[in-house]
């Protein structure tokens, strides 16, 4: 098993890497899973989520932000940090108004299928039950801010991608939100459009389009196919 | 009379960099920065809307809704509250009739609260138009709403209200020591630029404004990082509650402060400083922008910058916009270059990638007032004071229940219980260091003592007596990491919230033991996997206090296992209201606690 | 000897008695199941006061007075309390009228609708106040466990009533916790 690739250690599994890569895409191109919502592969990492959080030699650090190095000894499959991971995506509920039942996103929503993972069944806190637009004045798709979990990827996708930046977020904190780059704030005073990255990257229910909801039946959705598990690892390994 | 946008933007020379600076004086011009105004200013610098309008959302004092005409903020921090700021404020908002709304119908009056100003031993405070007015009692504020209801303008407002007053009470080191200007910039070149390094690496001398690194180490590594430019930065921000040491260092210090900064930058070689100091300190910004050019003029800045060939440095005064995050170093490069104060992945560290990604040190006030006098005297000077881990002074801002509030200097080592006596205080309940961010002493360990393995101190030292109620101001300071929170990460963005909550139902007698596990497991939450050190701490006033004052938080706990977590009878309020009904099923009364 | 059986009480505040029917869906493992258990108060015995019971299981949320009374009830008559379904976890469907005044709901749907004119806001003793907002129930008690889904699976009550008759701490599967 020697191998003139460097290697780091997750739960006591040789993990070799590439210069440069993270110790979450590493893991995952080696076939050990490890949750997240902020990161897309191929995006630079943002490190916002919290819900990659592993212990490096100790110390508590996103899997997606840390780079991965020769002779690290990583934890996360550990009954500790798994907990961690399971009261932010609790946070992540109590925060956002999330009714799933009634949600064109359920079963293709990684918000959901990660709290499958990890054996989330409630909220547990009192929820903040925020009161957040609805924008429909876009021809091809609504945006539904109640579900909005604030990781960037359509601000990441808008700017860096379409070269377009008609998302960004304003306010900080509780108050911290999205916002569409117009003055009317409204999305049909964009120059987006739902070919736009931006328009398929949302890892939550916001981006809506016009006229498909609910057509994928029960069963046959993302994470009734395959649990997020299985299908992360799947794309990090190519096959 | 109004400024107009494009005068502004071209004084900027259209750097999006300067966009903080740039809303400042927009919002100085029209008072708040209007929608339209933001897509003008977009277009003008060149960058998204969204983006503009994130930075005005970001900062407190931003706003792209209209304000009053005066604008009076409330400063809510720990010891305004002790000094009966909520009344003042209830006060204000009675008699010019707004209930808890922010502006006036006539748009000639807003009233609100913005986190600690730092004049916490001359308070309470406020904020007028952004400028400060402390000591506030009856009659001062009478006097304030009496030139509101005159509809007087700020510039015939009496000066005396403004004043605000240094306020040392105790000098060692640092402010004993009187340095001519250039002088330990001319001694560091006598060394040579090496030499400097390893004599502030010598001297021991830890970073005074909290994580307590390396100065030596942290010049070291900006000096060997290649990419110039390199830049040095004064962090001034001074937000934790309690803390005001580096008000009056730069009102009374700032040629050491500038010294220093200048040394660091003959050290690393850098060519460009910025002095980053919170919009609170207003008053201070004529007196800095005076030292700078006299220092320019004395040829202490500038090209060959105090007589030394080739070395050429200056300094660029830059504001705050109320972010207390903006404290935090990444934040604080984030929001120099014109950005929402959000704290910095790291790696890279700003030594090798800060301001526009270039090597920059960023030091505290006080760090570079003692690594000037290293440079002019050598490491002993640090050396010869404090303890082995903690070289040299610390200058504490003391406030709360004491006789002597002020700013006082003693050496590393020194007893939280000397520091009691220097300012005179009894009956201690519990002293909290550092702010609301570091450790929450009870009296039964005033024997600690300030240094960083023990107490650290970023500055904050503030006392509470016995008759303070502990469980409201652990409640406050949490609401405080609430308000401040940048909002990046999940567990401190909700967890701030989270605890504040249940802080406050704890401290108003509404809350069962289920709310204790809650607000602890929260905290641990936050203290753990928060992305930078406000969340990271945000939890210390929960957990701390529960650690160490148990007894008050069972003895405000209702016996039961848990409780409603509204208020159930309110929540009938408005059913009862457009039904009309009011008999006993219209109610609930004790079936609350089963 | 076999053990006791476990005393069992179910009730539905604001839901839609799905998770009810849900529950029944175990099909042939309801004859095992009431080897285990026996019920209390429920909609399946039509008994309405719970009285000392094991397990008390909760469907719906928190839309009205009475809706709270009868938690406070179960939550004081249950050793075990599980909040069943999406509605009970986080007020659900019904709390979807949480963006909405309940002022104007009330007074538009009794006063100002097409075809109310002349219309009056019920004001009898007998029917509960509404909330201002729908709450899950653990804002009000504390919540031992939480079956989730829309409604939960058979598969997840039976996987749930096995755990707790031997003594275990419940645990859903993969694949039993669902949020729809
Ligand atoms: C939330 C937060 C607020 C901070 N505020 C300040 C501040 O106001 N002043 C300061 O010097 N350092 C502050 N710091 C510490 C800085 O990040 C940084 O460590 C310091 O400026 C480095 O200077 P020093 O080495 O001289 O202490 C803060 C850190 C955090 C996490
Ligand atoms: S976005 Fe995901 S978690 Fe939120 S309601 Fe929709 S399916 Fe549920
Ligand atoms: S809309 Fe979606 S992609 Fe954009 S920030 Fe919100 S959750 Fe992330
Ligand atoms: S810990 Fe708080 S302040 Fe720091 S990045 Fe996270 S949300 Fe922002
Ligand atoms: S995936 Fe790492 S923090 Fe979000
Ligand atoms: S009533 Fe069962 S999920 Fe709504």
């Amino acid at each position: 098993m020697t191998t003139d690739r460097r290697t780091f250690t997750l739960d006591g599994h040789d993990i070799p890497f590439d210069e440069g890569q993270s110790v979450l895409d590493a893991a995952l191109a080696a076939g050990l899973f490890i949750p997240f919502l902020c990161h897309k592969p191929g995006y630079e990492a943002h490190g916002s989520c919290r819900v990659c959080m592993v212990r490096v030699g100790g110390r508590w650090q996103a899997s997606c932000t840390t780079p991965a190095a020769a002779g690290l000894e990583v934890e996360s499959t550990v009954e500790d940090l798994v907990a961690m991971r399971r009261e932010i995506v609790q946070f992540l509920f109590t925060e956002g108004n999330h009714f799933c039942p009634s949600c064109e996103a359920s079963g293709n929503c990684t918000l959901q299928a990660v709290g499958y993972e990890l054996g989330v069944t409630t909220p547990h806190y009192p929820p903040f039950s925020p009161t957040r637009p609805l924008d429909a004045s876009h021809p091809e798709m609504l945006l539904d801010l109640n579900r909005c979990i604030l990781c960037e990827l359509c601000v990441r996708a808008s700017a860096n991608v379409d070269k377009k930046s008609v998302f960004a977020l304003s306010g900080r904190g509780p108050t911290k939100h999205l916002v569409v780059s117009a003055e009317s704030g409204r999305l049909a005073d964009t120059s987006f459009s739902a070919d736009d990255a931006a328009a398929h990257v949302c890892p939550v229910g916001v981006f809506l389009p016009r006229g498909q909801g609910f057509r994928t039946p029960l069963g046959a959705r993302k994470f009734d196919v395959e649990p997020l598990r299985v299908a992360a690892l799947r794309r990090a390994g190519g096959t | 009379m109004t400024e107009d946008l494009a005068t502004i933007v071209a004084r900027h020379r259209h750097d999006p960099r300067r966009l903080v600076e740039i809303l400042h004086d927009v919002t100085e011009a029209y008072g708040f920065v209007p929608k339209d105004i933001i897509t003008e200013l977009a277009s003008m610098l060149a960058v998204p809307r969204g983006h503009v309008e994130g930075v005005v959302g970001f900062y407190a004092f931003f706003s792209d809704e209209p304000r009053g005409a005066y604008r009076v903020l409330f400063s809510d921090g720990t010891t305004d509250r002790m000094g009966g700021s909520i009344a003042l404020l209830e006060r204000m908002r009675a008699s010019f009739g707004l209930q808890g709304e922010e502006t006036s119908r006539d748009g000639r009056l807003s009233v609100g609260t913005t986190s600690c100003t730092g004049l916490c031993d001359q308070g309470p405070a406020l904020l007028v138009n952004g400028h400060a007015i402390g000591g506030l009692d009856s009659a001062r504020l009478g006097d304030v709403m009496a030139l509101i209801r005159a509809e007087a303008p700020l510039a015939a407002w009496p000066r005396e209200l403004f004043a605000v007053r240094s306020n040392i009470r105790r000098r060692d080191l640092l402010l004993a020591t009187a340095i001519t200007p250039g002088d330990a910039v001319s001694a560091a070149a006598r060394r040579g630029r090496d030499d400097t390094l390893a004599e502030v690496a010598r001297s021991g001398l830890r970073g005074r404004g909290g994580a307590g690194f390396s100065t030596g180490a942290k010049w070291g590594a900006c000096a060997e990082a290649p990419h110039e430019p390199r830049y040095v930065v004064c962090n001034a921000d001074e937000g934790e509650p309690g803390t005001f040491k580096d008000r009056d260092l730069l009102a009374d210090h700032l040629d050491l402060v500038l010294e220093g900064m200048t040394v660091a930058a003959f050290a690393v070689a850098a060519r460009h400083g910025f002095l980053y100091v919170r919009a609170e300190y207003r008053f201070l910004f004529a007196h800095i922008a005076n030292a700078l050019a006299a220092r320019r003029a004395a040829g202490l800045l500038g090209p060959n910058a105090c007589g030394i060939r080739g070395f050429s440095f200056d300094i660029e005064l830059r504001r705050g916009a109320g972010a207390y995050v903006c404290g935090e170093e990444s934040a604080l490069l984030e929001s120099l270059e014109g950005r929402r104060g959000i704290p910095r992945n790291r790696p890279p560290f700003p030594v090798t990638h800060g301001y526009d990604q270039r090597p920059t040190v960023v030091n505290n006030v006080e760090t570079f007032m003692a690594a000037a006098l290293v440079a002019r005297d050598g490491a002993s000077v640090l050396r010869d004071l404090g303890t082995r881990t903690s070289s040299g002074t610390k200058i504490l801002s003391v406030a709360g229940d004491v006789e002597r509030p002020g700013v006082y200097e003693l050496p590393f080592g020194v007893t939280v219980q000397r520091v009691l006596d220097e300012a005179g205080a009894s009956r201690v309940q519990a002293v909290q260091v550092s702010g609301p961010a570091g450790t929450l002493l009870s009296a039964r360990e005033l024997d600690r003592t300030i240094a960083f393995d023990d107490v650290p101190s970023a500055g904050a030292f503030t006392v509470f007596d016995d008759r303070r109620d502990l469980l409201a101001i652990i409640e406050h300071h949490s609401r405080f990491f609430a308000h401040e929170s940048c909002g990046f990460c999940t567990p401190c963005r909700v967890g701030t919230t989270l605890v504040a909550r249940t802080m406050g139902r704890i401290a108003s007698g509404h809350a069962a033991r289920r709310d204790l596990v809650d607000v602890a497991r929260v905290a641990r939450v936050m203290a753990k996997t928060s992305h930078c050190g406000l969340g990271l701490m945000a939890g210390n006033p929960v957990l701390q206090g529960i650690e160490k004052f148990r007894p008050v938080f069972d003895a405000r706990l209702r016996p039961d296992d848990a409780l409603p977590t509204f208020d159930l009878d309110a929540s009938l309020d408005k059913s009862r209201d457009v039904t009309g009904r009011d008999d006993s099923e219209a109610h609930f009364t004790e079936e609350v606690r089963p | 000897m076999p053990s006791p059986k476990l005393r069992v009480a179910t009730t539905s505040l604001a839901g839609c008695f799905g998770c009810h029917m849900s529950l029944l869906d175990i099909d042939e493992r309801l004859s095992s199941l009431v080897e285990l258990v026996e019920f209390d108060a429920s909609p399946l015995t039509d008994l309405k006061t719970p009285v000392a019971c094991d397990v008390g299981l909760i469907e719906g949320g928190l839309c009205n007075a009475e809706n709270v009374r009868t938690l406070l009830l179960f939550r004081r008559e249950c050793k075990v309390l599980v909040a069943v379904g999406a509605c009970a976890i986080t007020g659900g469907l019904p709390a979807q009228r949480n963006a909405l005044d309940v002022r104007d709901c009330l007074e538009s749907v009794y006063l100002t609708g097409v075809g109310l004119e002349g219309g009056t806001i019920p004001r009898d003793r007998e029917l509960p106040l509404l909330l201002e907002k729908v709450h899950p129930i653990h804002d009000v008690v504390n919540v031992d466990y939480s079956l989730p889904g829309c409604p939960p699976s058979a598969d997840a009550f039976w996987a749930f009533f096995e755990d707790i008759a031997a003594g275990r701490a419940p645990r859903l599967g993969h694949g039993l916790i669902r949020y729809d």
